[in-house]
């Protein structure tokens, strides 16, 4: 007879599915339910997601095709020397594996994710494409006015997709749903740099992975569950190296090196991936103007990645020491996608703060479709053995 | 640990290159440039950095700032043959072997001691002016030189033309930030009060020199082309992409050209190549991307010893897009700036990319399109194979595509290169009899 699925591994099997499902069946499933619902799908890092949950339409995360999916005709769309994820997201398209989608946004994150929505502007002429540019200039009556004219124009736009205007309390309604997802997110990653035995990385990354495809009430209350249902098994505890996973906003790694991080003896206590899910850091105000609060969130309290310009050199790095003080992080991992200009050029800068912190790093590359695990195995361990051993306590 | 090896001097002599009376004036600019920049700490002046799209040269010039271009010292320096150990200088200094080396160029050589192409001191900008048009990697480039020498950066956010053209909030972002941030600080930076009088006297002397500028690039619609609007060009360009757009040296030297080509014209010679007037014109092309520096003139020749000219290149609209009707407004001199900002080519998305080469190749009766796609210039290069198969598809004309890099010379294969155009060539002629063929 076999042994009853625990709740915990329930879960984590639907979200594999979700995860592997490079079909969307989710999202068809999703609109098929009730006829004229519309899906969007949006690109890393960061899009004003309540934008599109207020005008009734789920908001799709596209993170490429991961290491699953076999890149025949988005080669021929790339030199070889462009990181993977345009051209796996181009096989998706090409595929019609996007076809459920009804539009794509295309965030200001670097000029590849730039001139791809272009390319989607031409190879799918019937779909809503737009380029999300978000203010670099964080003074409110500057950039933050910048930025609430583009959300207008986006606003007016997915209002006409949908055949009426999107209004301020669908917005507010939109914000508050999700607030409580970043709030349950907040707990998730909480729970994990305080147990991160009961919470594995891969197991976290694929309740992200969920939250990609899934409308944010109902991921809300998965990631919940899933605290509800891990905390109710001991898990064996090791004596792992607490570390930080910086560099992996866009392109993903896949799921086998997250894996194989912590089989080597790293407990990841936090990240960056799908940062679009923690991207604003508390909870926005869900009784005032939508766009102004949701400006004000973004230019004041917000997360720091690569792609966006810190305005001091004193800012740089800050954000990754705070996950590693507040994590209770002994090191980083700086795991970045072959070819990624922003994770790349970002990364001296990065290294030497941690260095004059006296926080211990590494460095190596990937690509979404990296099968051999072994070298970036050793490479961690000898990290986490470092750490462990050597680290000044 | 920064290492910076010792590499002994070149003996190889260097080639000399028959230039005309414009060019050695262009050349004399650019080298008084980087005595200017040398002398400038010297004389009490700031020096800022800036770049060459979205470069705010006559708004620099109000607050008597000397001016910096890392682009043209990297490829300076490429063109001299010193880039190659300055990447990997900064490569062993931990930047990656992936990312931009003009980037890598311009750090490794701000860590073998400052010294600019010429040879003068090139020194520490006393800021860096981030207009960041059309190219993420600026944005990082300053961070990184800011990280290390500690330079106060200026950031003028130039929204991307994602729907192919310029919305009227994106006019009004750049000027709030000229207005209440990006000239404020220059003031105090320089010590200088802001006269938007003295601005709109430099942007009268822009237009003279772009209305001669567009004479000079549409002179390539004549047959033979009296000039080359890709290996000439980028000479053309420097003084107006660079420290002189508003200066009457501009003015000369763009007169002067200008009287040059259409002399050309009249006797109907080819473009001046580093070996004298070209000799018969066989095959006119378009080409998209930024030239490979490092062996600049060994691939001109590639296209000079096959009779082939460049009638118009995207690379030599990266500081502006005059021949489309741009001019700097002095009645509007800040939206003008932002506009001139807004309207470089990499700031445009691809639709209007793919545009612009069709109409060069229709006006300029081109018979292809060659894209020199660059390793370390996403900005350009991302996209570039969609764009040839559209070009094709809406000209009828043969594509070809090659790859090299702008200042590593670890990525210009020469033979390699020469194949493909060799091949490119034929493929062009065999076109053009199948054409004649038809009719």
């Amino acid at each position: 007879m076999l042994a009853p699925i625990s709740p915990v591994q329930r879960i984590i099997d639907r979200c594999t599915q979700l995860f592997e499902d490079l079909d969307l069946q989710a999202v068809k499933d999703w609109k098929a339910a009730k006829p004229g619902r519309k899906a969007i799908g949006y690109m890393p890092v960061y899009v004003p997601r309540e934008l599109i949950h207020a005008a009734g339409m789920l908001p799709v995360g596209i993170l490429g095709g991961g290491d699953a999916l076999e890149v025949i005709q988005g080669d021929a769309y790339y030199q070889s020397y462009i990181c993977r994820i345009p051209r796996s997201t181009i096989e998706l398209g090409l595929t019609g594996r996007l076809d459920c989608l009804d539009g794509m946004l295309f965030p200001s994150i670097c000029d590849v994710i730039r001139n791809l929505s272009g390319m989607w502007q031409i190879l799918f002429k019937d779909k809503y494409v737009r380029y999300i540019d978000v203010p670099q200039n964080y003074i409110d009556s500057i950039g933050g006015n910048f930025y609430i004219q583009e959300m207008e124009v986006l606003r007016e736009d997915l209002g006409k997709l949908r055949g009426s205007p999107i209004t301020d309390a669908e917005l507010n309604a939109s914000i508050a749903i999700y607030n409580d997802n970043r709030a349950a997110i907040d707990e998730l990653y909480k729970y994990r740099a305080a147990k991160p035995w009961q919470a594995p990385t891969s197991e976290v990354y694929l309740l992200l992975r969920a939250g990609m495809v899934l409308p944010p009430e109902d991921h809300t209350t998965l990631v919940r569950e899933y605290l509800k249902a891990t905390d109710e098994v001991q898990r064996p505890k090791r004596d792992n190296a607490r570390v930080v996973i910086n560099g992996s906003f866009c392109e993903q790694p896949p799921l086998a090196l997250i894996k194989s991080i912590e089989m080597s003896g790293c407990y990841v206590v936090d990240d960056d991936f799908m940062l679009v899910t923690r991207w604003l850091l508390d909870e926005v105000p869900a009784n005032g103007n939508p766009l102004e609060e949701l400006s004000q969130a973004f230019l004041h309290r917000s997360a720091t990645t690569a792609a966006k310009y810190d305005t001091t050199r004193e800012e740089k790095g800050m954000f990754l020491l705070k996950q590693v003080k507040t994590r209770g992080a002994e090191g980083v991992i700086f795991a970045a996608p072959s070819f990624c200009d922003p994770a790349l050029l970002e990364r001296p800068m990065l290294q030497d703060v941690m260095k004059q912190h006296e926080v211990p790093y590494t460095a190596f590359k990937y690509a979404e479709n990296t099968g051999q695990m072994a070298p970036i195995r050793e490479q961690a361990g000898t990290f986490a053995d470092s750490i462990k051993l050597w680290s000044v306590k | 640990m920064s290492q910076v090896i010792a590499m002994p001097e070149s003996k190889k002599k260097a080639p000399v290159a028959i230039k005309d009376d414009a060019m050695n004036f262009q050349k004399e600019l650019i080298n008084a440039n980087y005595m200017d920049l040398a002398t400038a700490h010297q004389q009490g002046r700031k020096v800022a950095a800036t770049f060459v799209p979205g470069n705010l040269n006559e708004l620099l010039m109000c607050f008597n700032l000397a001016r910096s271009l890392p682009e043209t010292n990297a490829l300076q320096n490429g063109m001299r043959k010193k880039s190659g150990k300055f990447i990997m200088d900064a490569e062993r200094d931990g930047h990656s072997e992936d990312v931009c080396t003009y980037v890598k160029a311009d750090l490794g050589s701000m860590m073998g001691g400052e010294i600019g192409p010429t040879g003068d001191p090139l020194p520490r900008p006393d800021v860096l002016l981030l207009s960041y048009t059309g190219c993420f990697t600026f944005m990082k480039w300053f961070e990184l030189i800011r990280h290390k020498y500690g330079c106060e950066t200026l950031m003028l956010h130039v929204p991307y033309q994602g729907e192919g053209r310029i919305q009227p909030n994106m006019r009004e972002y750049v000027v709030k930030q000229l207005k209440e941030t990006v000239i404020p600080a220059l003031e105090r930076i320089s010590g200088v009060k802001f006269d938007i009088d003295r601005l709109r006297q430099y942007m009268r002397e822009s237009v003279k020199a772009e209305d001669d500028l567009v004479k000079v690039l549409q002179s390539a619609k004549n047959r033979p082309s009296p000039i080359d609007g890709y290996f000439g060009a980028v000479y053309y360009i420097g003084p107006i992409f660079t420290a002189f757009r508003g200066t009457p040296e501009a003015t000369t030297y763009y007169r002067m050209l200008r009287e040059e080509i259409e002399e050309r014209v009249r006797l109907g010679k080819g473009p001046v190549t580093p070996e004298g007037d070209m000799g018969e014109e066989k095959y006119r092309l378009v080409v998209e991307g930024p030239p490979n520096w490092t062996s600049f003139r060994d691939f001109w020749k590639m296209f000079y010893d096959e009779g082939a000219v460049v009638v118009s290149s995207t690379y030599a609209k990266v500081g502006g897009l005059y021949d489309f009707g741009f001019r700097h407004d002095a009645d509007h001199p800040l939206e003008s700036l932002a506009d001139y900002c807004l309207g470089c080519y990499t700031n445009l998305n691809l639709p209007s990319r793919i545009d612009m080469i069709c109409k060069y190749i229709d006006e300029y009766q081109a018979d292809g399109l060659l894209i020199n796609s660059i390793k370390s210039c996403n900005s350009f290069s991302a996209g570039q194979l969609l764009i040839l198969r559209e070009v094709e598809k809406r000209t009828g004309k043969p594509a070809a595509f090659i790859e090299t890099d702008l200042v590593d010379p670890r990525y210009f294969s020469g033979a390699n290169v020469k194949n493909r155009l060799e091949s490119y060539f034929q493929m062009v002629k065999q076109k053009r009899t199948s054409l004649v063929g038809a009719h």
